[in-house]
This record gives C-alpha cells, sequence and structure tokens, in this order.
C-alpha cells in the first residue's frame, strides 16, 4: 500500500508539471520537426562501374561505389532516409550478360536500397529469370498493376509497402508500364497489365485513408512524358489525373531533367514529378520536412527545387 | 483512488489535444546529385566488385580467332566485308536452329547497316569484340514474307543506298537504281512463294523504317541473340577474313 501511494503522488506530480507547462509552451510531448529524405535512382541498366574517362558524354561519371559513398553520407546526416529504384535495373553491360543480374541485386541490398519497382528490361532473361534473381535482393519488389498472380512471381511482389521514419508513415506504391509490343509474351508470360490510373486512384485511397500515410510516393516505370503521344499513359499524365500522391519517381525514358518538375494533380495541388536520366549518373534526392507549426501549415506545402 | 481517475482523464485530454496538432509537411525540396569522381569510392563495395569484373573481363579478352584485316562498316557501296560477315554469321549459326524447330530454311538474312557498332579490327578477336559489334540484345527472328513483301523489302534496300548487311540474296542494280537482277540462294525470286526471312527482333519491329515485316504469315523466336550468333561464329573460324563480293552491287 505505501508504494502504491508513492506512485499516485508521483504521478500526480508529473501531471501537474504538465499542467504547469501548458500555458507557456503548448505541449511538452508535441512531436518534435523532423525531415524525411527520399534518395531514387531509375535505369541504371547493370552500370556498376564508372564510366571510363575516354566515355564522350559520361566520362567518369556514375558508379556504385562511389554512389554508395554518396547514400552514406546522406544517412549519416539524416537517418530518416529511404533508398528507392524506379525500375530497368537490368542490361546494358556485361554483367547482366555474365551474371543475370545477381551482382546488381547484390550490390543493391549492399547500398541498403528499401525498395524497387520493376522496369520492363527486368524481364530481359524472362520473367524465371528475374525470379531466380530474387535471393539476392534483400529489398522489397513493389508493383501495384502487374498481376502476377499466374506466374512465378506470385506472392513475390508487393503492390505498396508502408515505411515509419520518425514517426512519419510513408506509404511507396509501385507501376510498370505496359508491357505487349516492348517485351516479347514469352519473356513476361501470364504478367497482367492493370490501368495505371485506376490503380494509382485505389492506392491512394488506401495508403491515405485506410492506411493514414502522411507521405505517398509512386516509384513509376511509365515514362516521364511522350511528346509524340501525350495521350499515353506517363507520370506527367498520371500526376494530373490522381490526388494524394506526393512525389512520383520516374524511369523508363531515360530522362534528365534539370531539376524535379512540379505539376498540379487533380485537385490543383501541386506536387512532384522526379526521374535522372539513366545509368546511375545522377542520384535523386527529396527532402519532406515536416513540423508542428499551425500557422505555416494554413499557408501550404512551398516546394523548393 | 478517485484521484487516480481524474490523473488519467487528464492524460487522455492532453493526449487527444495533442494528436490534433500532428506534423504537418510544410516544405519539400528536391535537386539532382550528380555521380562524379569528386565522390570517394566505397572501398567495400569495390572489393565486392573486383572478382566479378575480373573474371568477365579475362573472359571477355580471351582471344578465339584472328582478324586478318580491319574491316570497316564505311568500306563498300552496297556491301561491306564486316557486314558479310555477320549477316553470313546469322545464316550459318541460326539455319540449323531454324531448320530442327521447324523443319524449313532460312531463305535471307537482313540486319542494319547502323546495327554494326564498331569495326571488325585486325588481330587478335574475343567476345569483347562481339560487344564492340553488337552491343545491343537483339535476338533473331525469322519473318515468314510472301514474294510482295519481298518485292518491299527489295525496294527499300535500293532505296535506302546503303549496305545494309544481307546474306543468300543477290542483287545488282543499274546506274538509275533499276533492278537488273535479283536472286534469293542463287534462284529467280518466284511469284506467290513463302519466303523465310532471318533478322533482329529490332528491325522487324519496324526499326530502321523496316515496314514490309508486318503483317505477315508467320514469326518464329529464336531465342538467340545475334551477338552470341557472332560470338559462336568467332569460335567456329581460326582467322576471319570477309570480302566485299558481288551480293549487291551497282553496274554502271
Amino acid at each position: 500500500m505505501k508504494r502504491r501511494h508513492f506512485i499516485q503522488k508521483a504521478s500526480a506530480g508529473t501531471a501537474l508539471a504538465t499542467i504547469g507547462s501548458l500555458g507557456l509552451q503548448s505541449f511538452t510531448n508535441l512531436p518534435k520537426d523532423t525531415k524525411i529524405t527520399i534518395l531514387h535512382t531509375n535505369d541504371v541498366h547493370s552500370h556498376i562501374d564508372t564510366f571510363g574517362p575516354d566515355h564522350g558524354r559520361n566520362a567518369n561519371k556514375g558508379g556504385i561505389a562511389r554512389r554508395a559513398s554518396l547514400v552514406e553520407s546522406i544517412k549519416k546526416e539524416n537517418p530518416n532516409t529511404l533508398l528507392l529504384d524506379a525500375g530497368d535495373i537490368f542490361q546494358g553491360t556485361p554483367y547482366f550478360n555474365y551474371y543475370g543480374g545477381e551482382l546488381e541485386f547484390k550490390l543493391m541490398s549492399k547500398l541498403k536500397y528499401d525498395a524497387a519497382t520493376i522496369g520492363n528490361h527486368d524481364f530481359d532473361n524472362s520473367i524465371d529469370g528475374l525470379y531466380a534473381q530474387l535471393p539476392h535482393a534483400k529489398f522489397q519488389f513493389i508493383t501495384a498493376n502487374y498481376d502476377f498472380s499466374n506466374t512465378i512471381m506470385d506472392t513475390h511482389t508487393k503492390p505498396y509497402k508502408i515505411f515509419k521514419k520518425d514517426g512519419i508513415k510513408i506509404g511507396v506504391f509501385g507501376l510498370g508500364i505496359k508491357l505487349d509490343g516492348l517485351v516479347a509474351p514469352n519473356m513476361f508470360k501470364e504478367t497482367k497489365y492493370l490501368n495505371p490510373v485506376e490503380i494509382s486512384q485505389d492506392m491512394s485511397r488506401i495508403l491515405k485513408t485506410e492506411k493514414g500515410c502522411d507521405l505517398i510516393i509512386c516509384l513509376s516505370h511509365l515514362g516521364y512524358y511522350y511528346k509524340n503521344n501525350p495521350n499515353k499513359i506517363s507520370d506527367l499524365t498520371l500526376a494530373k489525373a490522381t490526388k494524394d500522391i506526393d512525389l512520383i519517381i520516374g524511369g523508363h525514358t531515360h530522362t534528365f531533367l534539370p531539376k524535379p518538375t512540379v505539376v498540379k494533380n487533380i485537385e490543383n495541388k501541386n506536387m512532384l514529378v522526379n526521374q535522372v536520366g539513366c545509368y546511375g549518373i545522377n542520384l535523386g534526392r527529396i527532402d519532406f520536412y515536416f513540423d508542428s507549426n499551425k500557422g505555416k501549415s494554413a499557408n501550404g506545402t512551398s516546394i523548393i527545387v | 483512488m478517485r484521484f487516480t481517475h481524474f490523473f488519467i482523464l487528464l492524460y487522455v485530454l492532453i493526449f487527444l489535444n495533442c494528436k490534433q496538432d500532428k506534423l504537418q509537411l510544410s516544405k519539400i525540396k528536391g535537386t539532382q546529385i550528380q555521380i562524379t569522381d569528386s565522390l570517394a569510392i566505397d572501398s567495400n563495395i569495390e572489393a565486392f566488385i573486383k572478382p566479378f569484373r575480373d573474371n568477365i573481363q579475362k573472359d571477355l579478352d580471351s582471344i578465339i580467332a584472328y582478324s586478318l584485316s580491319t574491316y570497316s562498316k564505311n568500306d563498300g557501296n552496297f556491301n561491306t566485308a564486316v557486314g558479310n560477315f555477320m549477316a553470313d554469321a546469322v545464316y550459318s549459326e541460326a539455319n540449323p536452329i531454324f531448320k530442327s524447330r521447324t523443319g524449313k530454311e532460312i531463305d535471307l538474312v537482313l540486319l542494319n547497316h547502323g546495327g554494326i557498332r564498331s569495326p571488325l579490327n585486325k588481330g587478335g578477336v574475343s567476345k569483347r569484340t562481339a560487344f564492340q559489334l553488337m552491343p545491343f540484345e537483339n535476338s533473331i527472328v525469322v519473318v515468314a514474307l510472301k514474294t510482295n513483301q519481298i518485292d518491299s523489302l527489295i525496294h527499300y534496300l535500293i532505296r535506302a543506298k546503303r549496305a545494309h548487311p544481307i546474306s543468300k540474296l543477290n542483287l545488282s542494280i543499274d546506274k538509275n537504281f533499276n533492278i537488273i537482277e535479283a536472286k534469293i540462294k542463287g534462284k529467280t525470286i518466284k511469284q506467290n512463294k513463302t519466303y523465310y526471312v532471318a533478322t533482329s527482333d529490332y528491325l522487324y519491329n519496324g526499326g530502321d523504317n523496316m515496314y514490309f515485316f508486318k503483317p505477315n504469315d508467320s514469326i518464329y523466336r529464336l531465342n538467340y541473340k545475334i551477338r552470341n550468333a557472332i560470338i559462336d561464329k568467332f569460335n567456329k573460324l581460326d582467322t576471319i577474313k570477309p570480302n566485299i563480293d558481288d551480293r549487291f552491287i551497282q553496274i554502271k
């Protein structure tokens, strides 16, 4: 009984201290300001080594060993970092021809990639060739619009994954490009391609409303934009047709953007589309700043690119 | 005890209040960071890659044949030695595969001049040579074409005025680019016949504006890369000495 009495007294003290602070500064257990950093690559195409000094445009650029040190320094600065890839990991150098993607996956695992989506070239050794390399990947494959249920990849991908960093819920979902005409049917077998816009609407609803995510990221291999075929689904057209997506990380078109593109979504809200060209020449970095200042949030989110 | 209840209630109230004061996304900052040689090399990653790289280099650079001379795709007007080598290699390596699967024979081969990505240099030839000649992953397909489509193919070649690599097709034109003679496997082209044309999946899909492949009776995908056909041919030969010949000529 004596002990119980003590606990009551102690908790009374804590509560009183809490009340005491009420008038001065809002709440003592307020979540503190935080920053989420998203790092991303796309279309690395087996470019593991740095380009040689005599390579015209890309001389001395790229290379996963340099990317590794960059990623590590950024993670040291902000541990609340995700590292993502938007597909076409495979094909482009003899590393793929000789090892079928094993080295690509092993290195991405060493760099602690969190997730990747699947590009059309990731089927280049057929869906069986992709499946065979999965044991080497310690990161999650995310695709919401490839229905793999009649294939060997069934259950080996997820439509989305939710990451929690410093109390912030980050929902990441994946989108792949239509494979018909890009990949021989005997390579992708019974993979079914589903409408990316409809799937994105589903995904953003699930992630925002049901799962209560603070950030929604789409990892897309649809391509940035098709100038000569503007009706073809692309990251820019997807962005305009959907809501609640904060960032589309793109690939496929090997688009070197000078900076991320600010796009208005269907609700006329600003969001970002980014893509970093190809061959591991660039790393994309998007920082999301969260704070508790109510006044600021009323003015909306500022985007600096 | 009543006192305790009061404090629990107080905690709940505070908690609820704070929940409303959730963190808000206030700012987004986006940048592209170039991977340049000013960044440090992660030595662990580098050490992990090294045995893979060394093994590939050893295999790629092992000499498997010798090239008698340097053969460039710019040497020759309507046919080139290097192009002839590639098209002939596709025929000799792919035809047995096609025959064993279908009982049919390839009638002619068509590749594209732009697809020859480097000269075949004099001296040692290795797998790397094949990667330089043909860095793309294109595979061989055999397309069943009717005679009228073969005519379109021939007219394409004449209009293009380029040494697109061909094999088993002989074509001679006059100074006005009119056909003097066109033969497939040494025989005159027959009307209403189906010819089996080996090409790359890239060209089959309309690459280099070769639109005469579609529609067609049938397509056979050999799942055999052009580069691998070249490597297989290298392995069978000691000395590579292709020639510019009379398969496509202009008689002035």
